[in-house]
């Protein structure tokens, strides 16, 4: 099990965001993907999860095997790729345990396992919660209405236990949280490092990282990996900024860190 | 967000799939509307004198009415002279056995899924069976005769109850209410009749199947149910038809009664032919429903799901005029394709302490139009009445609209009137939330719907929940490429 990024360009409304990505993930890895705003990580996230917004324009993308870019968002979710939102969605009125449960019997399906049903379902969740320390009431809750933005990162990465992808994408989900929110989420990431699951984390900061550890870390700027590296990347990062890696043809672009 | 329109644009035809037509022989009228009709109906259902001179006061008013034009809709003039106003299957089944109803009709009710052998229905639901004009069968009839409830058409109670009908029959809306009620009085020709006793629950839920088969006929039924002191019932109410490129009219008129701590629970699914995507054909339902609540105490919850009609022009309302009396109305109207809905209700507090609870959502799609009417009055002796309102629009796509008109008539300065209001999209983001997640669009569409009509399907009957959640999903079907 393998995801393989090929020369990927993408943009959004007409203008080019990714120039040209290259990378591979393998099962059992972590990856971690930083840079700084506006360089395009979150765009490659949502790139991989099918996000309408985005226009590929070239290269590809191999998801053991298969071309994901053929595929349409819901089928990449069957396939086994997840990606937990930034900026998580409200649905009034639909409980999370219902959503949970649709999502969950829609990928086993896909899966040819049989669907679970009300009994089933509570089992597996109420082991998954007890893993993760969530709250019960939180399954009887609108999805993410009237949530904090800890308890809207919490959820996503709930819903990820539950549905157990093989490649978990967290577009900036250690991003608001306080410090014990974020010890909650790489707990969650930590519990669920396995031999056949791979992560991509997309960080602006390298404080989760302090966490959960990579295996490898990309630097993204401007929609090009420019660096990777260990995880000492990471540090290096966290004491130098952004603006050292910076290409020589932006130079007078912002030193951001 | 850019492709928001791209993708939500690509209208698909939206299939209706009671859209057949069952080949029987009918013995209709012919078109056309003046007193001799009248006499022909009143004759063909062997009418007492006094009906048929109800209706026809009703129908020398009707002539002096103009159609009205304030309702938020828009269509071509009604030709009232080029309807059919009779309509019936030639073979009457006898009234004592199911076994006679033409085996056709039957098969049709059956591919509705309206079995109307009892031991194949849902245990706890009567069913009367309407075909264009007439009843065709009525269940469970003798088991309620038991506890003194009668559940029959409108024929039959005329014939064998005419003391009660004329006792209540225009108490609620009366001959002369609006132009469309007055030519069901006038007109009207079949429907159901139930009258729960003292004291007596109702121990099933009671339900009228609506369908029009035949061509360019109208369809005018009146339902009349009466709880007396202390009884309560479920009424549920579901309506198809064939698809036809022409319009057809539907103008029905309910009347409900409710003594002291009665209960009366009223559910519609409307379901009636909306038309092509194109918005040829469907169904104009031109209804008024209106309930009183008589008795101190009693209550009226009226639910209907709006999902089909090319044009749907109803208030179901309560006039509470008993002390302490409730009022409730919860309302999902959905427009589609070219469908126009202006539908809410009318509260009217007249008694003390009365309260009343409107709930209204209303999804608009493709070009439909989705009007929010409703009338809260606190007449001036109406101390201590509150009422609730909340009038809820989702619109899914950029081509559909949402409008809410609430009136609020308030003569007692004790009264407490709450009113909330929101208009929301399906938002691309939702949508793909949901696809993330591994749901399809459609699934996350009607997820999406069926939370936002929580509070109203909440309202429904168990089954009849299930059943309004599917046809929301049908109805809405294609509304999201």
């Amino acid at each position: 099990m393998k995801l393989r990024i090929i020369k990927l360009h993408a943009a959004a409304a007409g203008h080019e965001i990714l120039r040209g990505i290259d990378l591979a993930i393998d099962a059992g890895e972590v990856h971690a993907l930083m840079g700084p705003n506006g360089s395009g990580k979150s765009t490659l996230a949502r790139v991989l999860a099918g996000h309408p917004e985005y226009q590929v324009t070239a290269g590809e993308v191999l998801w053991d095997g298969a071309n994901l870019l053929a595929m349409d968002p819901e089928s990449r979710a069957r396939a086994g790729v997840f990606m937990a939102f930034q900026y998580p969605v409200e649905i009034p009125g639909v409980s999370n345990a219902y959503f949970l449960k649709a999502a969950l019997n829609a990928v086993r399906a896909s899966r040819g396992q049989e669907e679970l049903d009300a009994i089933e379902f509570m089992t597996t969740v109420r082991n998954r919660m007890a893993e993760l320390g969530v709250d019960e009431a939180l399954l009887n809750r609108p999805v993410n209405e009237g949530f904090s933005g800890g308890e809207k990162k919490r959820n996503e990465i709930f819903q990820m236990a539950v549905l157990e992808p093989r490649l978990a994408i967290l577009d900036e989900t250690d991003s608001g949280l306080d410090i014990d929110a974020l010890k909650i989420v790489a707990h969650g990431v930590n519990a669920m490092r396995q031999a056949d699951r791979a992560f991509l984390l997309v960080t602006h900061y390298q404080r989760l990282l302090n966490y959960v550890v990579p295996d490898v870390v990309h630097v993204l700027s401007e929609g090009k990996i420019v660096r990777s590296g260990g995880k000492e990347l990471a540090l290096e990062l966290e004491e130098k900024g952004y603006g050292w890696l910076e290409a020589p043809a932006a130079a007078g672009a912002s030193t951001g860190g | 967000m850019s492709t928001s329109t791209q993708t939500i644009e690509q209208l698909a035809t939206r299939e209706y799939k009671y859209g057949f037509v069952t080949d029987v022989e009918q013995d209709s009228a012919p078109r056309g509307l003046d007193e001799h009709i009248i006499h022909l109906i009143s004759e063909k259902k062997h009418e007492p004198a006094w009906l048929l001179e109800w209706r026809l006061k009703a129908f020398r008013v009707w002539q002096t009415m103009k159609e009205p034009t304030w309702g938020n809709v828009k269509y071509g003039p009604i030709d009232y002279q080029d309807i059919i106003y009779y309509s019936a299957p030639k073979k009457r089944p006898s009234l004592q056995s199911l076994d006679d109803v033409d085996p056709e009709i039957r098969r049709t009710f059956e591919k509705l899924g309206i079995p109307l052998e009892e031991q194949k229905l849902l245990t706890g639901v009567a069913v009367d069976a309407v075909f264009d004009s007439v009843s065709v069968a009525t269940t469970f009839k003798e088991k309620l005769a038991d506890l003194g409830i009668i559940f029959c058409s409108f024929s039959d109670a005329v014939q064998e109850h005419p003391d009660l009908v004329q006792k209540y029959l225009g108490t609620v809306v009366p001959y002369s209410d609006n132009f469309f009620a007055t030519l069901n009085s006038a007109v009207f020709s079949d429907g159901s009749f139930a009258f729960i006793p003292k004291g007596v629950r109702c121990p099933m839920e009671l339900s009228t199947y609506f369908r029009i088969n035949a061509r360019d006929t109208g369809q005018f039924e009146r339902t009349l149910i009466v709880a007396e002191e202390g009884s309560s019932v479920s009424y549920l109410e579901g309506c198809t038809a064939p698809m036809r490129d022409q319009n057809q009219l539907h103008a029905a008129v309910v009347e409900l009664v409710a003594l002291d701590n009665a209960t009366i629970k009223y559910s519609t699914v409307q379901n009636w032919y909306p038309g092509d995507s194109e918005g040829r054909g469907g169904i104009y339902n031109f209804v008024t429903k209106r309930g009183k609540c008589l008795g101190v105490n009693s209550k009226i919850t009226w639910t209907q799901v709006e999902t089909g009609s090319a044009i749907t022009w109803k208030y179901p309302g309560c006039i509470l005029m008993g002390d302490n009396s409730v009022g409730e109305f919860y309302s999902v109207a959905t427009t589609n394709n070219w469908q126009q809905a202006d539908t809410g209700t009318k509260m009217i507090h007249l008694g003390k302490n009365t309260r009343s609870t409107i709930v209204s959502k209303g999804i608009s799609a493709g070009h439909g139009q989705n009007t929010y009417r409703g009338l809260v009055r606190i007449a001036k002796g109406a101390r201590g009445a509150r009422n609730y309102s909340q009038c809820d629009s989702l619109l899914i796509g950029d081509k559909c609209g949402a409008h809410t008109f609430p009136y609020l008539e308030i003569n007692n300065s004790t009264a407490r009137v709450e009113h909330e209001a929101s208009t929301s999209k399906i938002g691309e983001d939702q949508i793909f939330y949901c696809r993330q997640r591994g749901l399809t669009t459609e699934d996350a569409i009607n997820m999406i719907v069926s939370g936002f009509c929580k509070e109203v399907f909440r309202q429904l009957p168990m089954e009849f929940a299930v059943e309004a959640r599917k046809l929301l999903g049908v109805s809405l079907e294609g509304s999201v490429g």
